[in-house]
């Protein structure tokens, strides 16, 4: 299974309240 | 590292994960402070850092870091009782990860500061003396000793 990515940051910040879960951010460089 | 299953698990079993790409959200780097790549940040529900480490690293050290990330979440919302099991499992499951001497310290720790109980960091002194005994954590703990 491949990691379930958001690229809004702000959406992502929303669902975590809700779920009261913790964030994991990462910041690429590498080719999309 | 994120085609590794057992590191995609884990990311989607306990956190909301968010990608940002220097080129597509370079305000996000701004936003979080992250200056360079990869960075790896984790955050509370309400986006508040709470670890954050830089730099490549193979899945054998990604994921003990991943799981000390989740367990000083744990930490810093005052869930010491949850954390303490997190940061046991780095030193049991990943011993020679780079990762594990911080996670013994942050165990005793969290034992500590769960029970009040100072006899939960006189044991983590004793546990250095035969494992680690020549990372800074070591020394770090070597206060404690009775």
């Amino acid at each position: 299974m491949s990691v379930s990515w958001n690229k809004n940051v702000d959406s992502a910040l929303h669902r975590a309240s809700e779920e009261n879960k913790p964030l994991f951010l990462d910041f690429s460089a590498a080719p999309m | 590292m994120y085609p590794d299953p057992k590191i995609s698990d884990f990311i989607n079993q306990n956190f909301i994960a968010v990608k940002n790409h220097i080129k597509e959200n370079p305000e996000g780097f701004k936003r979080f402070g992250a200056q360079w790549t990869p960075t790896v940040i984790i955050a509370d529900p309400h986006g508040v850092e709470r670890y954050r480490f830089e730099g490549f690293l193979p899945s054998d050290e990604f994921l003990p870091q991943i799981e000390f990330g989740l367990a000083k979440e744990e930490f810093a919302a005052g869930d010491f009782a949850g954390a303490e099991p997190l940061f046991r499992k780095i030193v049991y499951t990943h011993p020679n990860a780079d990762i594990a001497p911080e996670a013994l310290y942050w165990a005793g720790v969290a034992k500590y500061k769960g029970s009040g109980d100072a006899s939960a960091l006189a044991e983590t002194a004793t546990a250095f003396q035969s494992r680690y005994a020549d990372s800074v954590w070591a020394k770090k703990a070597s206060i404690w000793r009775g």
